[in-house]
């Protein structure tokens, strides 16, 4: 019902696809995610700005809980994903990853695995039985635009590619296991301005279907591609928005000193 | 035609017009701080890397003339005999390669298992880190010490006596520190974004390292025990405590069987008082050589091979 009203009309309020309530997050004794309350819409382009170090990666690792695989780390708070919070001690953190996908900074795709072998890795690592893999495959490079240029080559190795290419494997590799939320931890800070572009675009399209979050450093990046902003500083939220009001009429003097390069 | 281009944007002078003047070519020209010292480095670096290369070219020329007469298939495929002329290798060629084999069997599997152990899942605890500063002490351990292990659990508590098995069993104990730290550090190798991505696709521990991370030290892990066992070859002392036999006309045909191997050969053959036993050791000595760099080479043919498909 809710799709269908944020199909209707675009600039409705969706509904919440992840609430995060209270969230804190530690390495050993630093306090790097401090109290975060914010609701990250369905099938919207959320985007995580503020200046290096403040806690985006760390916020995002959370929602996921890719945070707790590092020595030292925890976190503590609710994050709710339609309504189940997924720091429950009945939660497979595995299992939660599989609708709760990760695109990482630098492209990452499997060494010793071929393009194909890489968008099925998903499928594999998980032990489900794929009914169609060859149009599983096809599905979801063409779903990364990716699918022409490698359509001739799928048994070469994905470290082949180009890095732009290669981030695009990895965004199909995610799309392939069908998440409902996609986190991308700066996707395109690796890329050239054209494999960058190429990525936007994907952003743009997955959409919607996928609830996307979206961490950049790129301000214009920011205001190309999301709909909704949350600006962090030394692990704070200080500001959550549309991404429109945030920067034609932000609250916080803060957010506007960032984003008139004041800082940051 | 369009204009001739100027190497120079227009509004750049081709000289600096105002500061330091530009460098003379005498200022060019002259060493930096450090270059006596590299050089009187890379001199000592030379005569250091040449000395022993020659001291082993020499040694080798030397026995190489000494085993040449006996050099031949009849050699290879000969056995022990009281007339040095017939002597032949081959029960202890059988024997070194089946104590290999049989030790890599034991070995490899064990030294992997424990080392994905520590690496993957033992938790860091006083205990895990005790038996990681074990091991590395292990590996510098004489391996004479092992025999003497060797004796006394295998051959007399076990009641294996001087078999095949016996041997394995003592020769697996001294490398299983070798291929325990080889492959842990090929786990170490793999690097954390390709685990990211695992679990970031929702993977478990088990199959991460079946499917991702396994395949992608293979090469490493192969090399390392490959090295381990071109070494293990040569090993003498443990064998000899343990009792292996070092006159041996037979082939061994079960773990039970006694066994004699390459470099227990050799040492029965200079213990000889005769001088053309001598040259039955030397040519022992070329085989045992020949063996160990064939493994080194098909060692290092192997990682150029597998690493190809591992770019980065
Ligand atoms: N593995 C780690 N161990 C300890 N501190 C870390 C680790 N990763 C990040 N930090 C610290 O946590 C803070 C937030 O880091 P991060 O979330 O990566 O920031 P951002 O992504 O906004 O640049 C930084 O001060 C950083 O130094
Ligand atoms: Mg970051």
């Amino acid at each position: 019902m809710s799709a269908l009203e944020s199909e209707i009309d675009p600039d409705a309020t969706p509904e919440p696809k992840l609430q995060i309530s209270h969230l804190d997050a530690y390495f050993n004794d630093r306090h790097v995610v401090r109290d975060i309350t914010l609701s990250v819409p369905q099938r919207r382009v959320t985007a995580i700005i503020g200046p290096s170090g403040c806690g985006k990666s760390t916020f995002l690792r959370c929602l996921n809980r890719m945070h707790e695989h590092v020595p030292g780390a925890r976190a503590r708070g609710a994050v709710m994903l339609d309504g189940v919070d997924v720091y429950h001690p009945s939660i497979n953190p595995a299992r939660l990853r599989r609708h709760v996908g990760m695109v990482f900074q630098k492209p990452n795709p499997f060494p010793t695995m071929s393009i194909r072998d890489n968008v099925l890795a998903g499928h594999r690592l998980n032990g489900t039985h794929v009914d169609a893999p060859g149009e599983l495959v096809e599905r979801c490079l063409r779903q990364v635009a990716l699918w022409d240029e490698v359509k001739d080559r799928l048994g070469r190795p994905g470290v082949s590619l180009s890095s732009g290419q290669q981030q695009r494997l990895c965004m199909a590799r995610v799309l392939a296991v069908e998440p409902e939320v996609i986190l991308l931890d700066e996707p395109s800070s690796a890329l050239d301005p054209i494999a960058t572009a190429h990525i936007e675009e994907l952003i743009e399209e997955l959409k919607e279907r996928y609830t996307l979050v979206l961490v950049t450093h790129n301000l214009q990046q920011a205001a190309r591609v999301s709909d909704y902003m949350a600006f962090f500083y030394l692990g704070n939220l200080v500001e959550f928005d549309r991404t429109d009001v945030i920067f034609t009429n932000p609250k916080e003097s803060r957010t506007e000193d960032y984003l008139t390069g004041k800082f940051g | 035609m369009s204009a001739p281009v100027s190497g120079l944007p227009p509004d750049l002078p081709s000289a600096p017009a105002s500061g330091r003047s530009s460098a003379s070519s005498d200022d060019l020209r002259a060493p930096t701080a450090g270059a006596p010292v590299e050089q009187a480095f890379h001199a000592i670096g030379f005569l250091a890397l040449l000395l022993p290369l020659l001291a082993f070219l020499v040694l080798f020329v030397s026995v190489l003339a000494d085993a040449w007469p006996r050099l031949g298939w009849g050699f290879l495929s000969g056995i022990p005999s009281r007339k040095p002329q017939l002597a032949g290798i081959l029960p202890a060629l059988v024997g070194s390669a089946s104590l290999m084999g049989l030790t890599a069997l034991i070995a490899v599997p064990v030294g992997i298992g424990a080392a994905i152990y520590l690496e993957e899942y033992a938790r860091r605890s006083r205990l895990t880190s005790l038996i990681e500063l074990n091991i590395s002490n292990l590996a510098g351990v004489p391996s004479i010490i092992y025999g003497l292990l060797g004796l006394e659990v295998f051959v007399r508590a076990m009641h294996l006596g001087r078999s095949l098995l016996a041997g394995a069993l003592t020769l697996s104990l001294l490398l299983l520190p070798m291929v325990i730290m080889t492959s842990r550090e090929a786990l170490r190798s793999v690097p954390l974004s390709v685990r990211e991505a695992c679990h970031g696709l929702g993977a478990d521990r088990f199959c991460m390292l079946r499917l991702v991370i396994l395949p992608m030290c293979f090469p490493r892990m192969l090399t390392g025990i490959i090295l381990a066992l071109a070494r293990a070859i040569g090993e003498t002392a443990p064998l000899l405590t343990i009792g292996a036999l070092t006159y041996v006309a037979f082939l061994p045909d079960s773990v039970h069987s006694a066994f004699s191997t390459l470099p227990l050969q050799i040492f029965a053959w200079i213990s000889r008082p005769q001088t053309s036993f001598h040259e039955n050791a030397a040519a022992g000595i070329v085989v045992l050589l020949a063996v160990m760099l064939l493994m080194n080479g098909f060692a290092l043919w192997l990682r150029a091979r597998l690493q190809r498909r591992l770019p980065g």
